[in-house]
Parts: C-alpha cells; structure tokens; sequence
C-alpha cells in the first residue's frame, strides 16, 4: 500500500537553514546538508528545500546548496521559491533536485507548468498554492502570501493539474505558523477535486495534526519545517503514531 | 568472449571499477542516477554515439515521462543496447526505461519497445482514493529469489513517480500495488528492470544499483 508520505522542508537563505530551527543538540543545525542528512537517517520520506533569498547572490548559492544536499541523501528533493522562470528550474535539476515547485511564476504564465512539464516530466513540476480564506472562499496569494487573487485554490488545482502539475503543494496561510494544525477541509476540498497527489502545508503543530491531515484531510503528503528541528526523533515518533493509528507510513 | 576482452584492452584505465554507460535521450534528468551510481562505487560515461556502447560493461536506460519519448533511441541505439546483452553486458531499465524493455504501450501504441520482455504496458487504473500517478513510497514484495534484491527484504519500500505500469508476468522479481498489482522490478538472465527510482529510495536502492554493479 502506498505510504502516507513526511516532508521537512528547510528554509534557506544564502545556503543556511534559517527559520525556526532549535540548535540545540546539533553541531551546526544551520547547514542544509546537515539537516537533511540528519533527517534521511530519521526517516523523512521527502526534502523540500525553500529558497527564501530574493537577491542573485543568493540564488547562486542555492545551487551550490542543492548540490551538497543531493550528495547525501538519496530521497527525493525539491526546490521552491526562487522558481521565476525556466532557467531557474533547469539550474535547480540541474544541481540535483528532482521536483521544482511554482507558486508565483505558475499564476503569472500557468503555461510554465506545461512547459516544464514536457521538459522534465509532470513527476518534477509541483505547484504551491497559497491559500487564505475570505469571505467563505479560498482565495490563492501570490508573493509569499503578499498579493491576492481573484483565484479559488481548488479551480487553480484543478488547472494547474489540466496544465500538467505532478503535485500540488497546499499551504493555508491562515494556519502558517499558527500551530493549531493544518486546514483539513481545505485540503480534503483540493484532494478530492484533483487526480494527482497533494501535499498539505501550514499549521503542523503536534504530531496528532498530521494524523488528522491525512484522516479528515485527505492528504497524499504532509510538509512541515519547525517540528523536526526541535526534536531528534520527532520524525520516527511521528511515523510510529500515524503507523499505530492506522496510517500506511514507510518506517 | 572475445569482445568483452576486446573492450577491456581497450580500457585499461577503467580496471576494476565497472564502467556503465548511462543512456541519455532526453528523457528526464540523469544527474541523480549518476550520483547515486557514483556513490556505489561505478564510473560512468554517457556514450554520445551508439558504437560507444561497445566498451561498455554495463548499460542502464533511465527516463521519466511518455513512452513516446523512447523514439529517440533509433535503430541504432537499440541496435547498440541489443548488441551489448548479445554480448553479455547486463542491462538495467529505470522507470520508462523498465516500460521500454516490454514490447510497448497504451501510452503511445505506435512505439515499439525493446521487446526483450513479452507484455504491454498500460496505464494504472485510479480512482478515489487511489491517485495516479503513483507518487511516493511503496512496498515490494518477491514472487521469487533475485540478483536485483540480493540482502533487501521483502516488502521493503522504495520509491515510485509513474502512470504507466508493466504487467505481472514470471520475468517479475517484484510486485507492486497500487489499485491493480504491477511489476516494480524484472530479471530475465542479465535483463533487469525497476519502475522506481533506485536513486531516490535510500539505502535500499543503492543496494539495488550496487546489485545491478554486482552482476557487471
């Protein structure tokens, strides 16, 4: 049976993990290869890297990251944030990872997704959708979250999967962050009206969350990033309830 | 026996480490196999021509995407990876490259496959709550003893990216579930096939590629 799939995602800024990471117990918690090592050895099933740099330099670097990453750990890796343009997406393979994911580029050209997708395969073209609710509609945000459109996050699902997206990555804003969990409604609401996987995003707060996520939310994949940086086992602990409670995992 | 010698005077500096050639016809990246191969310990070249293939001592077919994309191994490439099993050298088919060595597709039924496994290949069945593509992690379970999965236990879990699946047939080393079974992996003499991705599945793929090397 197909496992529930566990993904960390790191934020990286000028090739050190930034966000919500504890350093305790680590050396140097702040290298990507680092973590993502460490988390390969717990079990994670996925690695997200997060491009959180605007500038060139800093995108630069993130290929020297991407590379170190993809050195040591032989799991799946993808590359999102810093995905404007095809270019950016060919540099990110190219160094190693085997999925991008658009969020911003995708709303502004949704024809990138097709383009990638003939290039590299719908298994590499991911699309994040941010979502905020408003006025009883999932309304989807552009630039991390900075701009909002007159899209509903599951027709943009539906479409970004008609334009060949492999995945889709679904964040609820108003969960970010928050700890209380993640949007279960929302996401079962995109799970159920695409044909292909969705990873949800925003709110992981307890390991109980992710149980409900894949429970009441439908959810193909869950992602989270502060939760396993503050513990060493969190990733075999939470792999171990989802398993007790019934949820098929990879341990 | 004599090309295989032939070969190896002709690459005195490769003695010792296999050399595999690595096909790429623009089917998907080839970084992370190269990576995963190199941490197994194997050179690899990508032969640009399919006369490269003669010193070859092992030949791998990777690839994502639609079987259509196989058309571009012509006559002589696949004259070429013919060649080198005739010879002995063993052959490992990733992902479309396992669909490839069937004799073809529903995805692209004017396409023929390398026709060395007897059987087509069709699109996995979904429905809810089944999805496809089958993306992620999924066990492997062994009708039978294999060189592929020598030491890896059965029902171990690796992983998958595919919408299309080759049937079950007794070339199958390994059977898949997802709605309807499939064949995740196939060994016919030095003939082998995963339709997961051996370089993106941990410790047990690189026991898979470093079985494959083991056969080389």
């Amino acid at each position: 049976m197909l496992s529930k799939r566990i993904i960390a995602c790191l934020d990286v800024r000028n090739g050190q993990v930034v966000k919500g990471v504890n350093f305790e117990g680590l050396r140097n918690a702040g290298d990507p290869a680092e973590l993502a090592q460490r988390y390969n050895e717990e079990g994670i099933d996925e690695v997200v890297i997060l491009d959180v740099t605007a500038t060139l330099e800093g995108r630069r670097a993130m290929a020297a990251t991407v590379s170190a990453v993809a050195k040591r750990i032989f799991i799946p890796l993808t590359v999102g944030g810093g995905i404007r343009a095809e270019d950016d997406a060919a540099a990110a393979i190219d160094a190693g990872a085997e999925k991008v994911s658009l969020n911003t580029a995708a709303l502004n050209d949704p024809a990138l997704i097709t383009r990638l997708a003939s290039r590299y395969g719908s298994q590499a073209a991911i699309v994040a959708i941010d979502a905020k609710w408003v006025d009883g509609r999932a309304l989807v945000y552009a630039r991390s979250g900075q701009s909002g459109t007159e899209r509903e996050a599951v027709e943009w699902a539906k479409e970004a999967a008609e334009r060949g997206a492999g995945e889709i990555l679904l964040t609820s804003i108003d969960r970010d962050g928050t700890k209380t969990g993640f949007d279960c409604g929302l996401t079962a609401a995109v799970s159920k009206a695409v044909g292909i996987p969705v990873i949800a995003s925003g709110g992981a707060g307890s390991l109980d969350h992710f149980f409900q996520v894949f429970d009441e939310g439908c959810a193909d994949a869950a992602l989270a990033a502060s939760i396993f940086h503050f513990s060493e086992h969190a990733v075999r602990d939470l792999k171990e309830l989802l398993r007790r409670r019934g949820i098929p995992v990879r341990l | 026996m004599l090309p295989r010698q032939a070969a190896r005077a002709h690459a005195p500096q490769h003695e010792g480490i296999a050399v595999i050639a690595l096909i790429d016809y623009g089917a998907g990246n080839l970084t992370s196999v190269r990576k995963a191969l190199a941490a197994v310990g194997a050179e690899v070249s990508i032969p640009r021509v399919p006369s490269d293939l003669d010193t070859a001592e092992g030949v791998i077919v990777p690839g994502v995407g639609n079987f259509q994309r196989t058309t571009a191994l012509d006559s002589e490439w696949r004259d070429g990876i013919i060649g080198a099993v005739e010879r002995g050298r063993p052959l490992l088919g990733i992902c479309l490259g396992l669909q490839w060595l069937f004799e073809g597709s529903t995805e692209a039924p004017a396409c023929v496959g390398l026709s060395l496994m007897t059987g087509q290949c069709d699109r996995l069945k979904g429905s809810w709550p089944l999805k496809v593509p089958h993306v992620g992690w999924n066990g492997v379970e062994f009708p039978r003893a294999s060189r592929l999965f020598e030491g890896i236990q059965n029902g171990s879990q690796v992983y998958f990216t595919h919408s299309y699946a080759a049937p079950v047939t007794n070339d199958a080393v390994a059977v898949t579930t997802h709605g309807v079974p499939f064949a995740s992996a196939v060994e016919r003499g030095h003939v082998f096939g995963v339709q997961f991705h051996p370089e993106k599945s941990g410790d047990i793929g690189l026991r898979v590629l470093k079985n494959f090397l083991d056969a080389v």
